[in-house]
């Protein structure tokens, strides 16, 4: 599903030349539940975002579901992200100015699916996520905990084959983040992988695998 | 994702109501511009129409000409010789040019005697034919004007100007009854007055016309004319009949070709196509102005876009780790810019519009007569250009911030502080 090969990614400065990935090789399966542990700068952050297509890499290859990606035009990289990928962020990252509802349908609006299909199928996932009562309400009415689950169904509407998640529990507490936890496992029986970055130790313990990264490489 | 996608209108209406604030600000400097825009062209229309309405409602294409005392020795004849132009100049024109359509005379005998019944006012004399009163503007109250009959049978009959009536008359009716003129009897057949009321007109309110012939034979003016208007054929300017007009008169009363005196002219339609350059010339600035305004506005909602394509970094770094492309981007701003100036601009042409059609509808309606200033109006040509021209503007302002939005790194938008 997500196959990286020999990796390295520089991040150029007026003073220097930063090399943060160097050289790395990670083969995530499908339907696979990964963490990807790391202190802050180790660069797991950036070995997510090449993996979500959002940011490039000097050297290697990186194949996602056998496509190489590569060198590849924005518009190329959107439509794939839309199609293929899914995102969670520690901070939910919700258009504020945009009901649940709207903002769990906003990834099938990039697919030009006809409005009120979009609201059909966003009301579902938000029953999925037990949220379906707050369908008309605006992130700011909402808990963490809440806006996550929104999130989360936002990021599964497009049915991608992974989601990449960078520490979707780090501005909540333990109680939802268990919550949140519960929910990725739940979609993951139906064949979603997920790759989870994440620092706490007791999540990267609820994962079927976990990837330690190191200055730029991985560990185990 | 084409112009009339709901989806898309649904997308931009959703973010605009969500930041009126924002969308006021960026709104009325565009709003302003187009207002001012209409407005000053609008006032400007009026200033013209005012002018325009000082020259009368008479023909404009026409001239003046009479005759002087002579300035140069010719043929044996002394300098200072005064020359009277004659009736059978103007048959004599009209055969020799034939850019000549119309010539219009008109003799003075100043001011004479008018009795009716008892009463009796002195009023300026004029004989004239029949062709004069449409060329100075002149309109009949009652009754007719001249007619080629009277000038024909040298019929004794008299149209009197409006204040003549009032005097002599009061209340009872004019036409058909007769008065004396210098003690001959004339039929009225008429009472006219000026067009348009001006100070320079109320001469044609106190004075009494006859025709030229009778006048003649009844006081032995000898044909003789004052002054002569002439009307070149459609399509032909003034400017080049009137050395004609001006030879030929030389000739026959023999006069120097040189002379500058002997026979004089005035060119009516110079005078008012020097006065349309003028208007041509303030409506450029009006435009200059306008136009100016205009662009500031928009420069203005540039910016304010690209302030606001700033403040939607995240939101855009969203979007696209969503899904959406580069062009949906590019898309998405640029129809907000040109929604919001369009309509904005909208809104400052019809309420520029509506301002300058109440202005208009008010002096009307309560009669109020500034000088140098009637009917201020916005035309359509302006109002469909500033239409155009809103909206290629606000393509123009939003394409940098299109371009700055379609270029953000996701990765950058998306890092939490």
């Amino acid at each position: 599903m997500i196959e990286i090969r020999g990796i390295h990614k520089y991040y150029s400065t007026e003073f220097n030349k930063l090399n943060v990935l160097k050289g790395i090789d990670l083969t995530i399966n499908e339907g696979e539940f990964v963490s990807i542990m790391g202190s802050s700068g180790s660069g797991k952050s950036t070995l997510l975002n090449i993996a979500g297509i959002l940011d490039e890499y000097d050297y290697g290859d990186y194949f996602l579901d056998g496509t190489l990606i590569k060198g590849m035009s924005q518009t190329k990289a959107a439509l794939l992200r839309n199609e293929k990928i899914g995102f969670v962020f520690q901070s939910f990252n919700l258009l504020p100015f945009k009901t649940a509802k709207e903002n769990v349908a906003l990834p099938l609006y990039y697919q030009k699916m006809p409005r009120e299909e979009r609201q059909e199928l966003a009301m579902k996932y938000l029953e999925r996520v037990g949220l379906k009562e707050w369908a008309d309400h605006y992130p700011n009415q909402m808990s963490g905990g809440q806006q996550q689950r929104v999130a989360i169904a936002r990021a599964l509407i497009s049915k991608p084959k992974v989601i990449l998640a960078d520490e979707p529990t780090g501005a909540l507490d333990s109680v939802t983040s268990e919550e949140v936890i519960d929910l990725f496992k739940q979609f993951n029986e139906e064949g979603v992988a997920f790759v989870i970055v994440t620092h706490e130790q007791e999540i990267a313990n609820d994962t079927s695998r976990c990837i330690k990264v190191k200055d730029g490489l991985i560990e185990n | 994702m084409g112009i009339f996608d709901k989806d898309k209108w649904q997308e931009i209406y959703g973010t605009i109501k969500k930041n009126k604030l924002r969308t006021i600000l960026t709104a009325l400097g565009v709003f302003w511009g187009v207002f001012m825009l209409v407005f000053l062209l609008g006032m400007g229309k009026g200033l013209e129409n005012g002018v325009y309405r000082d020259f009368g409602s008479g023909a404009r294409n026409i001239m003046y000409t009479w005759a002087n005392r002579t300035s140069m020795p010719y043929k044996g004849m002394k300098p200072g010789r005064r020359i009277r132009m004659k009736l059978d100049d103007i048959e004599a024109l009209i055969a020799e040019i034939p850019e000549l359509a119309e010539a219009a005379p008109r003799n003075f005998m100043g001011s004479i005697p008018v009795t009716y019944k008892e009463s009796q006012e002195n009023y300026e004399l004029r004989g004239e034919l029949t062709n004069l009163k449409d060329m100075v503007g002149l309109m009949v109250h009652q009754g007719r004007y001249l007619n080629q009959r009277d000038i024909d049978e040298r019929r004794k009959v008299v149209v009197l100007g409006t204040e003549v009536i009032k005097l002599l008359f009061g209340d009872s009716t004019a036409v058909g009854s007769h008065v004396q003129l210098r003690g001959i009897d004339f039929q009225v057949v008429g009472v006219y007055g000026p067009r348009d009321i001006k100070d320079w007109t109320r001469d044609d309110m106190e004075s009494v016309v006859i025709p030229l012939t009778t006048m003649d034979q009844a006081f032995g003016t000898n044909n003789e004319i004052d002054w002569l208007i002439c009307q070149p054929k459609e399509g032909i300017s003034v400017a080049a009949m009137e050395p004609k007009v001006r030879a030929v008169l030389k000739k026959r009363h023999k006069v120097h070709p040189d002379d500058k005196d002997g026979i004089g002219g005035f060119n009516l339609e110079e005078e008012f196509s020097q006065v349309q350059s003028l208007f041509m010339g303030i409506q450029l600035f009006l435009w200059f102005v306008g136009v100016g305004t205009l662009l500031a506005g928009i420069i203005g909602v540039s910016n304010i876009m690209l302030i606001i394509v700033k403040e939607r970094t995240k939101e855009i770094g969203i979007r696209k780790a969503m899904g959406a492309t580069p062009v949906s981007i590019i898309n998405m701003i640029l129809t907000e810019s040109i929604f919001i100036t369009a309509l904005s601009g909208y809104i400052g042409l019809a309420l520029g519009s509506i301002i300058i059609a109440g202005l208009s509808y008010l002096m009307v309606a309560n009669d109020i007569n500034v000088q140098k200033f009637y009917n201020p109006e916005v035309n359509l040509g302006v109002a469909v250009f500033s239409l155009m021209v809103l909206i290629i503007a606000g393509a123009l302002a939003g394409l940098a911030p299109a371009l700055h939005a379609s270029r953000i790194n996701p990765v950058e938008a998306l890092k939490d502080e």
